[in-house]
């Protein structure tokens, strides 16, 4: 394997001279390949976004749908309009984070006793499933009852939205370590906390990140659905759009969505990002690639 | 009892707790520097003798005694921890068994060396092939110098030619490391190959039907694969095998 000949040497310089070209060409072809049609079909909603705007809907309820250029100039480009975005932004993203943490804590902590015990386990599992069930809506009183309505309940909803993938990942990442391997720590005769950090818990590690990255997004839909309910204390970003769909701000409302969906994306590509610097040196992507 | 360094088997007999008796009454030793081959086709046993042999499973009948300190176990696939680079891996065990960083770096070096690897210590496993991968399982269980070593139908797995050479591997390992082996196949000529003795074994339940003494003396080049007297004696373990299975 690591005898080359000369030969080999020799196409293999050929191969390198010609390579930067091609390489540039196909560059140039994935680009128009991948990034251009997004780009056409976002061209093509703004179109009939104007559309809509100017040609459907005359001048008394062009309220219902601002054209993209007084969503621009109103929403973003007025720095007073758009930094008050920002700033709700801001108060709803340190919820969802603290809401998300509070879930990763929770939700490896018990995925780790359910990986230890079939008791603990068949005794939790239920009421995980059920915590996943509960519609938000129904236990908002309850929340409120307990929480307050600030910034305490904000958090508790992003948890309880949070948590159970995190759980279901992690149990499901714990429990996928191949057999041969627990076979050879059985021989070796190691402890139980021995298998579960050097087997158990770096096997798990793709599946939690998974799990991380779907609840790291619905923590921050957590934060802006908790927001509606629960608006003492810093306004999130769920306040104003509440309050700039009550007041017919179309502009700044659209582009408070524009900049929540925004959010949402940057946290997904945030977690993908760190799963990629923690696990991608020997992690075997299987799924298709987003 | 047995001394050390040695397995011996005597009237052990396996029976599952849902009825299946995979194994019977099967007796054998392997005495230190010997090195024996089970052969029989899928399914008659081989695999649980080999773990009860390693203390993974208990007999249900029968006596046991292996040499179990630092045993030697190479599984029927590399199992090897896919987060951990090539060293990591063959670190594996001398760092479960606390071996100082220092001693456990020397051999997992030397052993990386012995098996050809040099050069891929900070590889993760995702990047070796099926052969390479065997490789680094020989070389995680060398580490811990074993007296006896267990080999699982280790090369089921990958292809013939990458088979040959890891046989010729095995071979040089089992010469320089003077380890007593047990290995499990149902590729005849590897058993003969390998060993200084082959059993044939029925099907379930499992007994071991004959018994071959390989004649030929160590070290063994690739060539004795063509002797006259390799192919006989193959031919006299096909038939065995035959028999025992039809």
């Amino acid at each position: 394997m690591s005898q080359l000949t000369d030969t080999d040497v020799v196409t293999a310089e050929a191969a390198s001279a010609v390579a930067p070209s091609d390489q540039a060409k196909s560059a140039t072809r994935r680009w128009t390949r991948r990034i251009l049609p997004p780009i056409l079909l976002g061209l093509f909603i703004i179109g009939l976004w104007y559309l809509i705007s100017f040609g459907v809907l005359d001048e008394q309820r062009r309220f219902l749908l601002r054209p993209p250029h007084a969503v621009w100039t109103v929403g973003f480009a007025n720095w007073e309009n758009f930094s008050e975005i920002l700033t709700g932004l801001w108060s709803s993203s340190i919820v969802a984070f603290i809401g998300l943490t509070i879930a990763i804590v929770l939700g490896i902590s018990l995925a780790t006793l359910m990986s230890q015990s079939k008791l603990i386990e068949r005794a939790v599992f239920p009421y995980a499933v059920t915590l996943q069930a509960i519609p938000i809506l129904a236990i908002v009183p309850l929340i409120g009852f307990w929480f307050g309505f600030g910034i305490n309940a904000r958090v508790t909803v992003c948890v309880i939205i949070a948590l159970f993938p995190i759980i279901v990942n992690t149990l499901f990442g714990l429990l996928s370590a191949p057999r041969g391997l627990h076979d050879l720590l059985t021989l070796q005769r190691v402890s139980r906390m021995t298998r579960l950090r050097k087997l158990m818990f770096p096997a798990a590690l793709p599946a939690i990140f998974a799990g991380l990255r779907i609840s790291a997004g619905l923590a921050v839909i957590g934060a802006i659905v908790g927001d509606f309910f629960f608006g003492r204390g810093d306004p999130g970003i769920g306040q104003l759009l509440q309050r700039y769909a009550n007041r017919l701000m179309g502009e700044q409302l659209l582009a408070a969505i524009i900049m929540s969906s925004l959010l949402g994306v940057a946290v997904f590509q945030l977690f993908g990002l760190i799963q990629e610097k923690a696990i991608g040196k020997w992690h075997e992507e299987r799924e298709a690639e987003f | 009892m047995v001394k050390a360094g040695a397995l011996s088997f005597a009237n052990v007999g396996m029976t599952f707790p849902d009825g299946t008796e995979a194994v019977q009454d099967v007796t054998f030793d392997v005495a230190p520097r010997e090195f024996v081959t089970i052969v029989g086709p899928s399914g008659c046993g081989k695999s649980t003798l080999l773990r009860i042999a390693s203390g993974l499973l208990r007999q249900t009948a029968g006596e046991v005694s292996v040499n179990r300190e630092r045993l030697g176990f190479v599984f029927q696939d590399a199992t090897l921890m896919e987060w951990r680079t090539v060293r990591g891996n063959v670190e594996l065990l001398a760092e479960l068994q606390g071996i100082k960083v220092t001693e456990r770096k020397r051999l997992a070096a030397e052993a990386i060396e012995l098996v050809g690897l040099s050069g891929f210590e900070n590889h993760y496993p995702k990047s070796l092939s099926g052969g390479m991968k065997m490789r680094v399982s020989l070389a995680r269980s060398l580490t811990l110098k074993p007296p006896v070593f267990l080999f699982d139908e280790p090369f089921g797995a990958v292809d013939e030619i990458t088979r040959e050479h890891l046989n010729e591997e095995t071979l040089k390992l089992f010469e320089r490391e003077k380890f007593a082996g047990l290995f499990i196949t149902h590729s005849i000529s590897e058993a003969v190959f390998l060993s200084t003795r082959v059993h044939v074994m029925s099907a379930r339940p499992g007994t071991l039907v004959a018994t071959f003494d390989v004649p030929f003396s160590y070290p063994r080049s690739p060539e004795l694969r063509f002797d006259a007297a390799f192919g006989e004696l193959s031919r006299a373990v096909s038939h065995a095998l035959l028999e025992a299975h039809s």
